[in-house]
């Protein structure tokens, strides 16, 4: 669901400024007035809550609580793992977009809508999904509920459509005909791809993979029922989150959510940045 | 001859885009396509530079069998009409791009880009990309880039079509000119009869898939083939029963000697130093004629009069049946 | 007229790869969950579907999306047309921190609210619960966990087409004498209307699937405070497979259903 936003974000031809703009009159001045209280009552007072509560102990509270071994170990599986995932993203979803602008087959419509299916699906519904084939009832055998390969596995599912999302309407938009210049010019395809293709969509590659990033660092749902949350092997950032909060520990919890929420808003500015950055190159 | 195409056919579907179509592109040449949007001549050009392939028919370059060569192998330039800049590469990096691929050395490539960016006029513009530049500033760029490879032959798509009316004019002579100065076999594409009048060697006349004429500007121009290459390359009016051009009609306020048709002038409109006379003749038909404003004030023309009017005999239409 | 592109091996590798990748990754296990859902036929997935707490399970959850939705609607269209027609200070602020919500943790978001709104020592909860209101643990506070999760999706879906339809139209309407609301009734909504469908029907199927900061604020009390998607997390570890299934077929059902309707309708957007 997400990304789709993402996408709508960053789809050429869609990035034209309005001319004219209004300075607030006495109705709309009312409804920014509104609009702005709620917003802030609802996101931003509260995510000032947590940040005030990590720091409501002090700094070195604050840091021996992300430093106690488990928290420690769930924060250091939860990036890596989604790290890895991205990597995995930026190929697969490359590939994906690729694919589904430039290939031709029966089904091809099919897997389009199959991509956004993690976007749709409950995070919940996501793990029982996964644990279907890849849990103890395995139809195939194979059962890796309660390891790592599970915590990858779930994130890959969750963010699968984030690259493809952003890259698909870019690589649509882009003009055949600047690819039969760079084959004019002597270029192989390999060598139309990776000079000119490429570096057209590193933009939106970019993009993607930080809202797959953020995505996975911040994932809870589709985890609770497939990784077993085994601390020090399969605990994740958000699940530790969850678990302070249970044992009546909100500062702690804070803590930890303080630092997924810094991540989350550095992929906000950075997607922020990256679009300005390709709305200038089109202009 | 520097480009042969012989048999070529194509079709999308059921659209026969070239039907059997053979032309000779002679080496040194500027050489215009000329025909209506959907006649074929943007296919033809496609299939030369290898971005289409014909259903059947070859293609020859500099002697060369080209028909199957990927477009990378066949050393031709080919300009787009909407300039298919590397939005992400500097003007200059655009221009190095085929060099580099040709892996030239470093020092060469800078030399050879600095060279052509002068050619184009756009050296102080090299560190700019592409989004920075005018439209016309970019069909420069994308010429400097095409001629950078040195290719054997140059190809441009519809160069032109793309800027307004007055940039037009303008790369129009400057294409000319740098064809002078630097002769490499150039083959464009236009529905344009003017630009191909003014800046062609030869013309290419093509409609409906089928090479309708190949000959110089004036040939085609006054000796057409036919009606289409007549009314094509520019106006014509309908004096018995043949198209005539509108200012191959001379007109008179009484009787002359020799073949002379009278009638009525019902319409006398002046555009700037054109005068634009209409004629009904005792035969039924509405003759247009041009003619400048001396000659008609000398004349003596109004409307209403009696007049008589010849076609200037050394100009009648010939046809000739030159096709390639 | 693009050069022929004929599929070569290489494009038949990456055909395979991705089709591969996709199936095994979403479309088996997905399809298995429908199958597991419906293998002891229509009848036991119907019947496992109306015990009493997966009854009100399912209430909730369409009591709480719905008005998530319908708040999510008001204020996003109000967003929208504030920040794409209005000039004012702290716009490109606002404008960034709507999408903040894209990309906190569910976790995070349970926090934030039980921190603010608890009534034990929440910031606003406690003047709250003395004037008798109680959010957390209660259906406000679950409705507020699901408006911010879904927040953006509308805002995000209407305000590219604002910018895109520009604003020729409203002043040639306000020319011929029409007032302000008149001209966003009759010129402007008319404009955004697909945008806000898809920005809706993304919505819906963003609040039926929340988990995470429902399960935190809304203290998952099965039968009382228990949703959908937290009756799943409950069904299956109780054991209760069949009913877990039938509840996530139901929910993944409903959302793949959203996806069509957008994927339907999307095409009309070019016109």
């Amino acid at each position: 669901m997400v990304a789709t936003s993402g996408a709508a974000r960053l789809r050429p031809g869609r990035t034209r400024r309005t001319p004219a703009a209004d300075q607030l009159q006495a109705g709309s001045a009312l409804a920014l007035g509104i609009s702005t209280l709620w917003f802030s009552l609802l996101v931003l007072i509260p995510l000032a809550a947590v940040v005030a509560a990590a720091a409501a102990d002090g700094w070195s509270d604050f840091w021996n609580v992300l430093t106690s071994s488990q928290t420690a170990a769930a924060i250091v599986l939860t990036v890596t793992q989604a790290l890895m995932v991205t990597a995995v993203n930026v190929v697969m979803g490359t590939a994906l977009a690729w694919v589904l602008v430039r290939d031709r087959f029966w089904g091809r419509r099919a897997l389009d809508i199959v991509v956004d299916v993690p976007f749709a699906l409950p995070t919940i519904v996501a793990g029982l999904v996964l644990l279907a084939l890849y849990g103890q009832n395995s139809p195939v055998g194979v059962n890796v509920a309660n390891t790592r390969f599970a915590v990858f596995l779930a994130l890959a599912f969750v963010t699968l459509p984030f690259v493809v999302r952003t890259v698909q309407p870019v690589l649509e938009a882009l003009e055949p005909e600047v690819e039969e210049a760079a084959q004019s010019l002597g270029a192989s395809r390999v060598t139309t791809f990776r000079r000119v293709i490429l570096p057209a969509l590193v933009p939106a590659i970019t993009a993607g993979a930080a809202l797959s990033f953020a995505r996975g660092i911040s994932e809870y749902g589709s985890l609770v029922l497939l990784s077993g949350n085994l601390p020090n092997h399969t605990e994740v950032a958000s699940v530790r989150v969850l678990t302070y909060i249970e044992n009546g520990n909100r500062a702690a919890a804070a803590s930890v959510s303080a630092v997924l929420l810094v991540v989350a808003l550095l992929a906000i500015i950075a997607l922020d940045l990256l679009q300005r950055r390709l709305r200038r190159h089109e202009g | 001859m520097s480009i042969r195409a012989t048999n070529v056919t194509k079709t999308f579907g059921d659209f026969v885009a070239l039907d059997d179509v053979t032309v000779d592109l002679p080496t040194g040449h500027l050489t215009a396509l000329l025909g209506p949007s959907g006649g074929g001549k943007s296919t033809l050009l496609r299939i030369i530079a290898g971005l289409d392939t014909a259903d059947s028919g070859t293609v020859e370059i500099e002697g060369v069998e080209a028909s199957h060569l990927p477009p990378q192998k066949r050393n031709v330039g080919f300009v787009f009409q909407h300039y298919a800049a590397f939005k992400h590469m500097s003007v200059a990096k655009n221009v190095a791009f085929g060099l580099e691929i040709r892996k030239r050395k470093k020092a060469d490539i800078d030399a050879k880009v600095k060279e052509l960016l002068e050619l184009v006029h756009l050296s102080q513009f090299a560190d700019r990309m592409p989004s920075q530049l005018s439209g016309g500033q970019r069909q420069r760029m994308a010429l400097a880039r095409a001629l950078a490879v040195e290719p054997s032959v140059l190809l441009l798509d519809e160069p032109f079509g793309a800027l307004d009316a007055q940039v037009r004019k303008e790369l129009r002579d400057w294409l000319r000119r740098l064809h002078d100065e630097i002769p490499v076999t150039t083959v464009f594409v236009t529905h344009d009869q003017e630009e191909a009048l003014e800046v062609a060697d030869e013309i290419v006349v093509i409609n409906h898939g089928r090479v309708e004429q190949v000959g110089t500007p004036d040939e085609v121009y006054h000796q057409p083939a036919n009606d289409f290459v007549m009314s094509f390359l520019g106006p014509t009016t309908t004096l018995n029963g043949s198209a005539v051009r509108p200012h191959d009609i001379d007109v008179f306020n009484q009787p002359v000697a020799g073949p002379a048709v009278e009638g009525t002038l019902t319409e006398l409109k002046r555009i700037g130093f054109d005068v634009r006379a209409t004629i009904d003749t005792a035969g039924g038909e509405h003759v247009t004629v041009h003619l400048t404003r001396t000659h008609a004030d000398e004349r003596g023309l109004d409307v209403g009069q009696r007049v008589w009017i010849v076609t200037s005999a050394e100009r009648r239409p010939v046809a000739q049946t030159g096709l390639a | 007229m693009r050069a022929d592109r004929r599929t070569g091996a290489g494009g038949w590798v990456l055909r395979g790869v991705v089709v591969t990748y996709v199936v095994l990754l979403v479309a088996w296990p997905t399809g298995l969950v429908f199958k597991r859902a419906f293998q002891d036929g229509i009848d036991t997935f119907f019947s496992s579907l109306t015990s009493p707490d997966v009854q009100h399970a399912l209430a909730l959850t369409v009591t709480v999306a719905g008005w998530a939705v319908v708040i999510n609607l008001v204020f996003g269209v109000a967003i929208s047309l504030l920040l794409v027609r209005y000039r004012f200070p702290g716009r490109r602020i606002l404008s960034v921190l709507i999408d903040v919500p894209l990309s906190v943790s569910p976790v995070v978001v349970g926090l934030a609210l039980v921190l603010v709104y608890n009534a034990r020592d929440g910031w606003f909860g406690t003047t709250l619960a003395t004037w008798g209101f109680q959010v957390i643990f209660s259906t406000p506070g679950m409705i507020m966990a699901t408006v911010f999760v879904a927040l953006p999706l509308v805002v995000r879906e209407v305000t590219p087409v604002l910018e895109e339809i520009g604003t020729d139209q409203e002043q040639a309407a306000r020319s011929l004498g029409a007032g302000g609301f008149q001209t966003f009734w009759r010129i402007t909504l008319p404009g955004i209307r697909w945008a806000i469908v898809y920005g809706l029907v993304l919505a819906v199927a963003r609040s039926i699937g929340e988990f995470g900061a429902v399960k935190i604020v809304s203290g998952n009390i099965t039968g009382q405070s228990q949703t959908a998607t937290l009756a799943v997390e409950q069904t299956y570890q109780n054991f209760d497979h069949q009913a877990a299934y039938a509840i996530a077929a139901l929910l993944a059902f409903t959302a793949m259903l959203c996806l069509i309707v957008v994927a339907i309708l999307r095409p009309k957007e070019q016109h």
